[in-house]
């Protein structure tokens, strides 16, 4: 679109107004961002909710209802990405409660996992982990951890050929065999590769955040908290005013926002327990991101605590 | 798993406190009011060592067999399994002991409770520990009575009720009873210091105790000029 003297006047006026709501007004208005996976340019919201220690919780009909409730929030803020593993304990089950409960959102995007040494075992778990879940099929399947990697890659490509799952995918976490990650990338089609990346832990950006923009892969990233250790550290520390100037009101939201705004993040997926902190995280998915400036002053401030 | 110097024990914990100490309390306002009579077992296994009358070796072995497997299907089964994959594993373990138990206690001579002497006292301590000292740390940590692990309810003060009975007993195939209850006691210290719990020395404590009465036992025996 060609921009005129009335259009810039026009949208300068609308960003002034936007500026003067109230900043909880704005929150629940702005959406979260969202990002193409490169495969098929399918948009996904850039922040996803994850399920590890959170959502085990067993056969508790409480903590199961809240789990539900944390859900609904997710959804409720735009919401789409609820990633699991059968290595979660009773999480997927916990999953399946809370998706019935709020009558199957249309909006979830599944991603699960296959966890098996055995070969033999990949497709029966998968399909077990299928009616945990309670969903016709997955958007998205990962060999977890490379645990068997070979033959679950091959029999997931079968899926996908077949039209069982929509997308196909390796993880690992806090920085494990790299090298072996960089191998997948570079000689098998995957669409995403899950790994773990914060202010702190940024051995990924060497080769494999690079190479994931290279080669067209779309990137999840787990544990941006540190399983909350990062929080907990920080909370004892003032949030620096600057962070502001790119809405982060909250520790959580600074790191998230250092993690969403490298280029190469597809998705960031916090887990929680807690229906405010689902909100939280979804909000830092709104708004402006720090630049490559900003970036390193948080890196940096980080680092000098 | 490769890179497994890599890993924590916090890695391998896949649950959160609050999960863990609710799934106590429901299991407690499920059985509820069996620990009374749990409780009532535990103090006969206590009369039956310190009196000794015909049979009572094969009497407390049976006590105790029913309780492992109770609670092995109870707990371990039905509900810690539900959060921990590894409990899965941990529930025939206990059918196991059970099972030894209720074998080597009908064996003529399997077991016997004649032990006194600084290990028969060492084995009172734990065996009271576990029937009174333990329910009492979840009202002390301030978790409330409703979370509390009883003997025959919860696997910690069976095991360790346990272990104070094997240490009051002697037997030739006494060794066959120790290795669930002591690889128990290492795995649930582990989990609860992994989770922060400060009683995560209990059963760490009580396998202590109980290594030293064996340890002079051993001494003991080898320092008599009987033997």
């Amino acid at each position: 679109m060609r921009t005129t003297r009335r259009t810039f006047v026009q949208a300068a006026l609308a960003a002034t107004a936007a500026a003067a709501l109230p900043i909880s007004l704005r929150a629940q208005e702005s959406a979260p961002a969202r990002r193409p996976i490169p495969s098929t340019r399918e948009e996904i919201p850039i922040v996803g909710l994850g399920t590890w220690i959170t959502f085990n919780v067993g056969g508790d009909p409480v903590l199961r209802d809240e789990c539900a409730g944390v859900m609904a929030a997710f959804f409720e803020a735009g919401g789409r990405m609820i990633d699991s593993s059968p290595m979660y304990g009773s999480s997927q089950p916990v999953i399946g409660y809370g998706l019935q409960k709020l009558g199957r959102p249309s909006a979830l995007f599944s991603a699960e996992k296959v966890w098996t040494s055995s070969a033999a075992a990949g497709p029966p778990q998968i399909e077990q982990s299928r009616r945990f879940w309670g969903v016709p099929k997955f958007d998205l399947v990962q060999v977890h951890n490379l645990l068997a990697w070979k033959a679950h890659l091959q029999m997931l490509f079968q899926m996908k050929a077949a039209g069982a799952v929509r997308y196909v995918g390796i993880t690992t976490s806090e920085g494990r065999r790299h090298d072996l990650i960089e191998q997948i990338m570079r000689n098998e089609p995957i669409d995403f590769v899950q790994l773990s990346y914060n202010v702190v832990d940024r051995e990924a950006e060497a080769r494999l955040l690079p190479l994931a923009s290279e080669r067209g892969i779309a990137v999840i990233v787990n544990r941006p908290f540190r399983q909350g250790a990062l929080t907990d550290r920080l909370k004892r520390e003032p949030l620096p005013e600057w962070a502001r100037e790119f809405g982060a009101s909250t520790w959580a939201q600074l790191i998230l926002k250092f993690i969403l705004s490298h280029p190469a993040v597809t998705v960031a997926i916090p887990a929680t327990s807690r229906v405010d902190h689902v909100r939280e995280n979804l909000s830092a998915a709104a708004g402006p991101m720090p630049d490559l400036a900003m970036r390193q002053r948080i890196s940096a401030h980080v680092k000098a605590l | 798993m490769s890179e497994w110097w890599t890993y924590r024990a916090e890695d391998f914990l896949l649950f959160s406190q609050r999960v863990y100490w609710r799934m106590f309390e429901l299991h407690n306002a499920a059985l509820w009011p069996l620990h009374v009579l749990t409780l009532a077992t535990g103090l006969i296994i206590i009369l039956l060592i310190a009196w000794r009358p015909r049979s009572s070796a094969r009497w407390i072995a049976l006590i105790l067999a029913m309780l492992w497997i109770f609670v092995g299907w109870s707990f371990l089964w039905n509900r810690y399994a539900t959060i921990n994959w590894a409990a899965a594993y941990a529930a025939p373990a206990f059918v196991v002991e059970g099972v030894l138990l209720l074998v080597i206690g009908s064996l003529r001579d399997g077991l016997a409770f004649e032990r006194r002497g600084l290990a028969g006292w060492t084995g009172y301590l734990i065996l009271g520990f576990a029937l009174a000292g333990q329910p009492l740390l979840a009202p002390l940590q301030g978790r409330g009575w409703a979370t509390s692990e009883a003997f025959g309810i919860a696997p910690d003060p069976t095991v360790i009720a346990t272990l104070g009975v094997l240490l009051l007993a002697r037997g030739r195939l006494l060794p066959l009873l120790l290795p669930i209850p002591v690889l128990w006691c290492l795995l649930s210290g582990m989990t609860l210091s992994t989770m922060g719990e400060p009683q995560a020395w209990a059963p760490y404590a009580a396998l202590a105790l109980a290594a030293a009465g064996w340890i002079w036992t051993i001494v003991r025996r080898r320092g008599s000029p009987t033997s």
